[in-house]
Parts: C-alpha cells; sequence; structure tokens
C-alpha cells in the first residue's frame, strides 16, 4: 500500500502538491489522471524517492520511499537512458543493479514488443524508445510499477502493445501499476481506480467501474465534468 | 469470441457478460464449449484482467459458465437456461422501446397502429421478394 498523508510540496511559487491525501492499495492499475502540471509527475517521483515533501508524509507499505526502492520500478517520463547504449547495455545495467530483474521475461518481453538488443538508444525511433523504457522496467518483479506518461507522443500501434504488455504481465492480487497520464481515452478499458488530480488536489477518486454505473460517463467525461466544476 | 466493442460510458464487465450471453442466443456458443481463459480474454480486448475476472466470477454464479480446475472455463448454461436468456433480452429491448415512445408522447394505440403499419410494410417487401 502506497500512502499520501496530507502531502505539501511547493516549487518556487508553484504548490505542485497541496494537502494530499490518498492511498494506492495492493493489486490494481491505477490511473493518476490530470492536466500538464496538475502534480502527476511530483507525486510519482515522490513515491519513486526522487523528491521529498515538504509537509505530511508518503509510507510504501510503511517505510519511506528512499528506503523502498527495490519494491518500486519507475518508468520516467523523461528519456533518462544513455543515448550511445545498445538495449543490451541497458539491460545489463538493470540486471547488476536489480535482484528481482526477470531474464526470462526480458526475453519473453523482446519478441512480443519486437525488439533486438543491438538496437541503439540514440538510432531508434520514439515509438521503440518508449517500447525500451517500457521493457526495462516490467522486467522487473517489483510490487509496485510506476510508469509516468507512459504513453504520450507515441503512436497508437506502440500504445496498444504497450498496453498489452502491462495486461499480458500485471501479476493480479501481488502488484500493483500506478500510471499517470493526460491521455485518459487510451486507458479507459486499463484501469482499475482512478484518481482524478488538479493543483495538486483530488478533485474525483474511485473505481472506474463504479464511477462508470453511478454517473453513466466514460473516464474522460468525468474528468471533463469534474475540471468544469473546479474552473466554476 | 467476438471482439467487444466496448460502451466506455458502461460497466465493462457487465459489457463482457452481455457479450457471452449474446453469443449463446446466436449459437455461437454452446454448452460444454470451453471459452479463453481470462488472461487471453483480457488481452484480446485490452481490458483490465480484474476486471474480466469479475465478468467471469459473475457468469459462474449466474450459471453461465465453469472453471474446471486444471482444465479451463467451459460454458455450462443448458437450453432451458439459453431460451430464458433469449427471452429477458427481447424483454429488456422491448422495454427500451417502450420507454422512448412514452417519452415521445406516443399512447398504447398509437403504438399498436405504428407497429401494425411496420409490420405489414415488412410483410409487403417479404412477397415482394
Amino acid at each position: 500500500m502506497i500512502e499520501f498523508d496530507q502531502v505539501g510540496k511547493r516549487f518556487g511559487s508553484i504548490q505542485a502538491l497541496d494537502q494530499l491525501s490518498l492511498q494506492f492499495g495492493p493489486g490494481k492499475i491505477i490511473g493518476l489522471f490530470g492536466p500538464n502540471g496538475a502534480g502527476k509527475s511530483t507525486a510519482m517521483k515522490m513515491i519513486a524517492g526522487l523528491n521529498q515533501p515538504d509537509s505530511g508524509h508518503v509510507l510504501v507499505d510503511g517505510q519511506k520511499p528512499r528506503h523502498s526502492r527495490v519494491k518500486i520500478a519507475f518508468l520516467p517520463e523523461i528519456d533518462h537512458l544513455y543515448g550511445w547504449w545498445t538495449l543490451k547495455q541497458a539491460a545489463d545495467f538493470m540486471r547488476s543493479f536489480y535482484a528481482d530483474w526477470d531474464d526470462r521475461k526480458y526475453t519473453e518481453l523482446l519478441g512480443f514488443l519486437n525488439l533486438r538488443e543491438d538496437m541503439k538508444i540514440s538510432k531508434i525511433s520514439k515509438g521503440q524508445r518508449a517500447k525500451c523504457k517500457l521493457i526495462l522496467t516490467v522486467s522487473r518483479r517489483a510490487p509496485y510499477l510506476l510508469l509516468d506518461e507512459p504513453l504520450s507522443g507515441i503512436d497508437i500501434l506502440t500504445r496498444e502493445e504497450i498496453i498489452n504488455t502491462l495486461i499480458r504481465d500485471f501479476r493480479e492480487g501481488e502488484q500493483s501499476i500506478i500510471i499517470s497520464t493526460h491521455e485518459i481515452n487510451d486507458v479507459e478499458s486499463l484501469v482499475d481506480e482512478v484518481f482524478f488530480i488538479d493543483q495538486g488536489r483530488i478533485v474525483v477518486s474511485g473505481s472506474a467501474e463504479e464511477l462508470r454505473i453511478t454517473q453513466g460517463l466514460s473516464l474522460v467525461e468525468i474528468m471533463k465534468e469534474a475540471f468544469r466544476h473546479v474552473q466554476q | 469470441m467476438s471482439q467487444l466493442d466496448y460502451d466506455t460510458s458502461k460497466a465493462i464487465y457487465k459489457q463482457i457478460i452481455e457479450d457471452f450471453q449474446k453469443q449463446l442466443v446466436r449459437g455461437e456458443l454452446g454448452p460444454g464449449d470451453k471459452i479463453p481463459s481470462q488472461r487471453e480474454y483480457a488481452l484480446k480486448v485490452s481490458v483490465n484482467p480484474n476486471t474480466v475476472q469479475r465478468a467471469y466470477q459473475e457468469l459462474e454464479r449466474i450459471g453461465l459458465a465453469e472453471t474446471i480446475r486444471g482444465q479451463g472455463t467451459f460454458v455450462k448454461a443448458d437450453t432451458t437456461l439459453i431460451s430464458e436468456i433469449r427471452q429477458a433480452m427481447a424483454d429488456d429491448i422491448l422495454n427500451r422501446f417502450f420507454a422512448e415512445m412514452n417519452s415521445l408522447g406516443y399512447a398504447k394505440e398509437q403504438i399498436t397502429e405504428v407497429l401494425n403499419r411496420r409490420l405489414m410494410e415488412m410483410k409487403g417487401a417479404t412477397t415482394n421478394d
């Protein structure tokens, strides 16, 4: 379980997170939705232990994030892989760094995602680079997968491949996947539970299916509704 | 199973059940047929595995499918149950039809009239074939 309790974070004049409280339960695929600048990436980095709250606290299975890094596989929004690396070199690095690296899964996924180990990061397309980032993240058997904007700016076929990879390898009951995105359309049927955030606060949250049943709207429509009310 | 073309403004697990029921009524699936594993189905329709699990559990609960350990999930429904489902689906369509017609201000007699006219037209069209 990941918990945010009254978390505040400010960057200069911008309040990135504002008394944010939420819980990400186990065994779910969770969507963290909101417009650009809503605080999604700040929250994701905080879970990964890459920035600290100004106030309140974040706990991963009861521990501070910097003590629970082994439990978290993080796919950052930025291109974090060295351009001169081949995919094999990047995988070797991950293998040496993380004890939960699963070589069999990695080999299977190479085929599933049509990737080759001799591909050089700086020479491949944006879609292929997104798939490289994905394979390096999901080949770890980590209990928490954090994917920050894994689909943004990528063609539709690659987006489908990424979503199907997540479905294929999701370990129900023992793993949580947290996906931040502003492109909700792509993940409508992928997520169990959703949190819509804006200006560092939760606007709407709940089970995706229950929200559809009670509101009779798609997640995209629910987000539009929610933000219309916020702006009024 | 066919590709699920779901409506994202409605619960997806319910649409999986409805799709399954439609296939039973059309005879595309019959008693004893093996259906895909939850994982296969989730991948085929690109839906959250927990959502598929909920749909499969519901199919088992209402007696339409059963999972045999180590063998997979199979259609369990007999012909009586299938005809009941067919009837229930037809009732749903009729309920929606009457609700819509009422909301347009059609009284019972007017509904009978338009239905009869439509049936006559259809009959005419068939004879012309």
